[in-house]
């Protein structure tokens, strides 16, 4: 795969190339950053932690609609999905979140809005130089500069970026920018080498998981779950946020005759979730909603699957309102054991 | 359910529909059969699989196909009104039409139970999941040592399927054995608890495989009281359900600790169902 440098100040040439399709990327929005529609180079942010929302919103959206139909009719029409899509500056964390999620929607039965979209979406990655406060990517099978789910991988030089494709997709992103390209070269290599190492050593929060996917099952009636979910008020910010939840409801909205039945994220955090009709609860207070959370991240999906659940983005701890911080309960369950 | 699309439903139109039981929460059955003559021939089920029916503009639920494939090119569905979809439901007759996806999960290995004496212990509306299997050895008799069946409900007005039992009685291999809690007048059958009929009863657990469905409390007993006369763990199995909303291992509620209800389940083997935690939350 080839490697080529982009000289900052071609940026907005390259933005351009870029943007008679559709392109998003990092943009500031009050006082958060969030993957938005771009027009020209200065509207992006490269200058930015991660984003408030990660981007999993390009092959899940929040909401999205299954098929359209009219009341008393049966027809059902299909939304047609054939938009290509281009997200620029995501985060090593974030496009791996899409490859663990992707092997949940192929489980048996093809999921084929996902699929469908995520065949259409370009990954361009942005290596992490500065990762945030609370990212432990490297404790759970991640890295600043891990190239996993993406299309092509840019690091911040300084004065350019280096951009290594990673897929097919990638290297005709490259070609199709070639003229405002050079060629990279052993000082870029090791420039980038030498950020990568950095950025590692920078990340001071760590997860150790070696025995948790076996031993979370024995934690089952541990007084460790009341003790983390104690605070929590069930808001599902740490699953709306995070970049491998993918659960969903199905709901039908009806407007006079036109009705659609759509999808929407939904959260294992919340009462509804898991109610049964007759008012039953399996899983009737935070204490089994929580442990449910941790268990199906670093147990549940890692026996199906064989991955973690989690990427460390850190998501869910820096914006849950009462600081349930992820880390620590797994340092807890670690305790336990 | 087309080839692309898992989460297209096909079309069913309501042949004939009845009454099972009265009052607020009361139960009706529907038979209803594809639109789509392609659709009917290339159907199959097995007993216990079930299958996502709904009223489009109103959503759609999980709820058990309560028949045999070997009773002919039609589904069942015993649907108890509760929310909002089994209430649009219930509203629905003869030539109204309902949305079909399926048939989920896996089913009773009933195949591998040939050559067994069937004995089904069912509670309520729990029968349903276990009609398809009672109905699936009346029609292969040969195939099988024999079938006891065990029903209860709170009163003979709950009782679902209750045209089918005097048939059943007539038979030297077949017994049915109905019970109610509360003694009423002209009732002529059993009266007491379900777990408890099943110790009156003794079956043996020789050549025996034990399905059970019903309440939560119900079911608990049972396995208590199959555990108490013998039967092994590989000789109980019963049928889970919980709230779902895709039907294929997507949506994340259904599962019962690393076990998806929709597609793992909704049938367990009691050697399975006893190592997981959340089962019979």
């Amino acid at each position: 795969m080839s490697a080529m440098l982009l000289n900052k100040e071609k940026w907005p040439e390259f933005v351009g190339k870029l943007t008679g399709k559709n392109l998003w990327a990092p943009k500031l929005e009050g006082e958060a950053m969030r993957f938005a529609p771009v027009a020209a180079g200065d509207e992006i942010s490269l200058d930015y932690g991660n984003t408030r929302v990660p981007p999993k919103g390009a092959a899940f959206p929040q909401t999205e609609t299954m098929y359209l139909f009219q009341l008393g009719n049966i027809e059902m029409e299909e939304p047609k999905l054939e938009e290509e899509l281009i997200l620029l500056g995501v985060r090593p964390c974030d496009a791996r979140a899409m490859t663990i999620i992707e092997k949940l929607f192929r489980w048996d039965f093809d999921d084929p809005y996902y699929l469908k979209r995520r065949e259409l979406v370009t990954l361009v990655g942005l290596a992490c130089n500065e990762p945030g406060l609370n990212c432990f990517c490297s404790s759970v099978g991640g890295a600043p500069d891990s190239t996993e789910g993406l299309d092509l991988l840019m690091y911040d030089l300084g004065d350019s970026y280096l951009l290594e494709a990673v897929t097919a997709k990638g290297e005709a992103l490259l070609a199709e920018t070639k003229e405002l390209l050079t060629d990279s070269d052993a000082g870029a290599v090791k420039a980038k080498e030498q950020l990568v190492a950095d950025a590692g050593s920078k990340i001071k929060r760590t997860v150790d998981h070696s025995g948790i996917p076996e031993g979370l099952p024995g934690l089952w009636e541990d007084p460790l779950w009341k003790r983390v979910s104690a605070s929590c008020i069930g808001c599902g910010t740490c699953t709306y946020l995070c970049p491998t939840c993918h659960c969903f409801d199905i709901q039908d909205e009806v407007e006079g005759f036109e009705a659609r039945r759509c999808r929407t994220w939904d959260s294992c955090m919340f009462e509804e979730y898991t109610m049964h009709t007759s008012g039953h609860n399996p899983r009737p207070t935070r204490r089994e909603r929580t442990r449910n959370r941790i268990n199906h991240k670093y147990n549940y999906y890692v026996d199906k699957f064989d991955v973690i659940a989690c990427v460390g983005c850190g998501r869910c701890i820096n914006l849950c309102p009462v600081n349930i911080d992820i880390v620590e309960i797994l340092r807890q369950v670690k305790e336990a054991l | 359910m087309t080839a692309e699309n898992p989460y297209i439903p096909y079309f069913a139109t309501i042949e004939d529909s009845w009454h099972e039981t009265g009052g607020d929460r009361c139960i009706k059955t529907f038979k209803v059969v594809f639109d789509d003559p392609a659709v009917r021939d290339s159907w199959s089920h097995k007993p216990g699989q079930c299958a996502m029916i709904g009223v489009l503009g109103e959503g759609e639920s999980m709820i058990s196909i309560s028949c045999s494939p070997t009773e002919g090119k039609f589904l069942r569905f015993s649907v108890m009104k509760m929310g909002k979809v089994t209430q649009a439901l219930h509203k629905l007759e003869t030539g109204d039409k309902i949305t079909v996806r399926g048939p989920y999960g896996n089913s009773f290995p009933v195949d591998d139970w040939q050559g067994k004496k069937i004995l089904t212990i069912g509670g309520g509306i729990g029968q349903a999941p276990l009609r398809p299997i009672v109905e699936y050895v009346k029609a292969n008799r040969d195939k099988y040592a024999g079938l006891t069946m065990i029903y209860g409900a709170r009163s003979s007005g709950d009782l679902c399927f209750k045209g089918e039992f005097d048939e059943m009685s007539k038979c030297d291999d077949l017994s049915c054995h109905l019970t109610i809690d509360i003694e009423e007048e002209g009732w002529g059958y059993n009266v007491g608890f379900v777990p408890q009929m099943l110790l009156d009863l003794n079956p043996s657990p020789e050549n025996t495989i034990a399905v059970t469905c019903g309440p939560p409390i119900m079911i608990r007993f049972v396995l208590e009281n199959l555990k108490k006369l013998g039967f092994s763990d590989e000789q109980i199995y019963t049928t889970l359900e919980n709230r779902m909303k895709c039907g294929i291992g997507k949506c994340g509620r259904c599962n019962a600790g690393g076990m998806y209800v929709c597609k793992d389940g909704p049938v367990f083997s009691y050697a399975v169902l006893k190592d997981i935690p959340e089962a019979f939350a």
